[in-house]
């Protein structure tokens, strides 16, 4: 089987519009969130980080597009496009097309929106992003919760290892709604402070908005210099609850293993864990139980929820990419919020944003529906 | 690589219609969906009352696999190490309209929990492992239309790759009273060969 490679990435987010500016800001521990009070969204004041919408707008309008796009196919465009330029790849029949959201243009049901609802559709989605670029295959659109991002990445390895294509672009993405943020304050889900994740004081999660895009590659050369190689991935259900995590942490930890296993790796290969944490409280202590069974309480672990908020289906292919970047300037980045363990299994939460020599990452995600997905990752050598 | 997986049985719920295998097993004409899928619980002897807590897209899919699973022998006591692959196109979009009317109209605002997180296509698949007690992989697909050749893709990907024994995959869709679901088990069971010709006839029976 061929191997697969992660390649060039881009993110479009509160805090910047490329992954270096991005990683910058978080090197520098700054956070997108802001709390917004716009009685039109939600009843009370909430924690969010959005994109600029002005200077999104002045981004996409220089790709000249000539016909009405809603904000979050702007968003997936912009950031798509950078990605599909620096590849330098034809599209033609051997590339493929896989787009993850949880919600895609679902503003669009609101009757006030501009948009027919037909636009809710994700079919339509992967339709406009596709005509746009000129994709040859129709879009693979993966919508399975919170960890349509992350499993967005083991499906794209999956798709070159069956050789139906060489390389695959991924686009994640969602937007910051009222439908949104009425369902999970709903589950008094929301935190009305900046989100704390693990921590002691932790009240809930914030919901952010992002889109990421990454070139996932069967090519070994012309790769960019942050790539990483997919070593084995696994996703796996918790058969328990459709929207409460499994107590005993039984899928995440199935998932790890599972793509322990494919990678040939033990715990201790792992040099850290960019982790789901989503500041609830029922999540950050399932991840605990899970990260323990394993072994893996030593291994350095960040969330970066504190950073973006959870952005839902782009949440991770973001982490991916930003635990890329931190193989590649050998830094560990500290999980922002937190300040005292707040689970009751020891886990190593990353304080204080530290130089390390580090090789191989884990990137974990749980959703809605009891579903977990695990991928490692390794540095090239170049 | 091998290639020689097989379809060992098949499912569908479509025309007020429940039928297993290419026969039909339990037909209820001039029914609402929500009252045809109810009087196919009860004919076919589910026993399952958290059936009646699912949104709509839940149920249709919870009872084709219900079926095809049952007739498999499937213990529902036991781990099964049974993989999830579905897809539709209209996501979940029936339960999203919900929602939305909920929350609408700011002076009758009632989003409520039980509905919100029905407004994920994959909690159908949650809803079949739980039963079933598959920890097992799970994916959810939006294409256009029934996408054959992405299915046998990616479920040839899980089987090689020792993911899993055998996956359970196929379409399920309901936008309003317009709905359809169609499934089936792939693994090295079975008669008819695992190819994108056959899955197709398959559909269209």
């Amino acid at each position: 089987m061929s191997n697969a490679y992660v390649s060039y990435n881009n993110i479009v987010s509160s805090l910047g519009f490329s992954s270096e500016t991005v990683v910058e800001n978080i090197r520098n521990e700054v956070s997108g969130l802001k709390l917004i009070d716009n009685p039109q969204v939600l009843p009370e004041p909430f924690y969010s980080a959005l994109i600029d919408s002005k200077e999104l707008e002045n981004k996409f309008q220089k790709l000249q597009p000539n016909k009405e796009y809603t904000r979050l196919e702007k968003m997936m465009i912009s950031s798509l496009n950078e990605v599909i330029q620096k590849s330098n790849i034809p599209l033609n029949k051997r590339v493929g097309l896989i787009i993850s959201t949880t919600k895609g243009n679902v503003d669009a049901l609101d009757k006030n929106n501009l948009f027919s609802k037909e636009r809710a559709h994700l079919s339509e989605l992967g339709k406009s992003i596709k005509e746009f670029f000129g994709f040859k295959n129709e879009a693979i659109v993966v919508s399975n919760a919170c960890v349509s991002g992350i499993l967005a990445v083991a499906i794209a390895k999956r798709y070159l290892q069956q050789n139906t294509y060489d390389h695959v672009f991924i686009v994640s993405g969602d937007v910051v709604t009222e439908f949104i943020l009425s369902g999970f304050n709903s589950f008094q889900a929301l935190s009305h402070k900046p989100c704390k994740p693990y921590d002691k004081n932790r009240t809930g999660i914030n919901i952010g908005e992002v889109a990421a895009s990454a070139l996932i590659t069967n090519n070994s050369e012309n790769l960019s210099k942050e790539a990483v190689e997919i070593l084995g991935e696994g996703s796996c259900n918790d058969a328990n609850h459709i929207s409460g995590p499994s107590r005993t942490g039984e899928g995440l930890y199935r998932s790890i293993k599972s793509a322990l296993e494919q990678a040939k790796l033990s715990a201790r290969d792992v040099d850290f864990i960019s982790a789901h944490g989503t500041a609830t409280l029922f999540n950050d202590e399932m991840e605990a139980i899970a990260i323990n069974r394993l072994d893996l309480q030593d291994t350095p672990l960040n969330s970066l929820k504190g950073y973006f908020g959870h952005t839902l289906g782009a949440s991770g292919l973001l982490e991916t990419i930003i635990g890329m970047h931190s193989l590649n300037n050998n830094t560990l980045y500290a999980s922002k919020g937190f300040e005292t363990l707040g689970v009751s299994k020891p886990i190593n939460v990353i304080k204080k944003t530290t130089s390390k020599e580090l090789n191989t990452f884990l990137k974990t995600a749980s959703g809605f529906g009891g579903c977990n997905t695990a991928i490692i990752f390794k540095k090239l050598t170049h | 690589m091998n290639t020689n997986y097989n379809i060992s049985s098949y499912c569908h719920i479509k025309n007020q219609q429940v039928s297993l295998n290419g026969s039909v097993i339990f037909s209820e004409e001039s029914l609402e969906f929500s009252e045809f899928i109810k009087a196919a619980y009860k004919a076919l002897n589910t026993k399952y009352p958290k059936f009646f807590k699912m949104d709509n897209l839940s149920k249709l899919a919870f009872l084709a696999a219900d079926i095809l699973l049952k007739n498999e022998q499937i213990d529902s006591e036991k781990e099964n190490d049974i993989a999830l692959v579905f897809s539709n196109s209209a996501s979940s979009l029936d339960t999203d309209l919900t929602h939305q009317k909920a929350i609408q109209d700011k002076d009758n605002y009632f989003p409520s929990p039980a509905v919100f997180v029905y407004t994920l296509p994959n909690i159908c698949l949650g809803e079949i492992s739980i039963k079933y007690k598959l920890y097992t992989e799970n994916s959810f697909f939006i294409f256009e239309r029934f996408n054959a050749e992405n299915l046998m893709t990616y479920s040839n990907s899980l089987l090689e790759t020792n993911k899993a024994k055998s996956v359970l995959c196929g379409w399920v869709e309901l936008e309003g009273e317009n709905y359809e679901a169609f499934l089936y088990l792939v693994s090295n069971e079975g008669t008819i060969k695992h190819n994108k010709q056959n899955i197709i006839t398959l559909y269209n029976t």
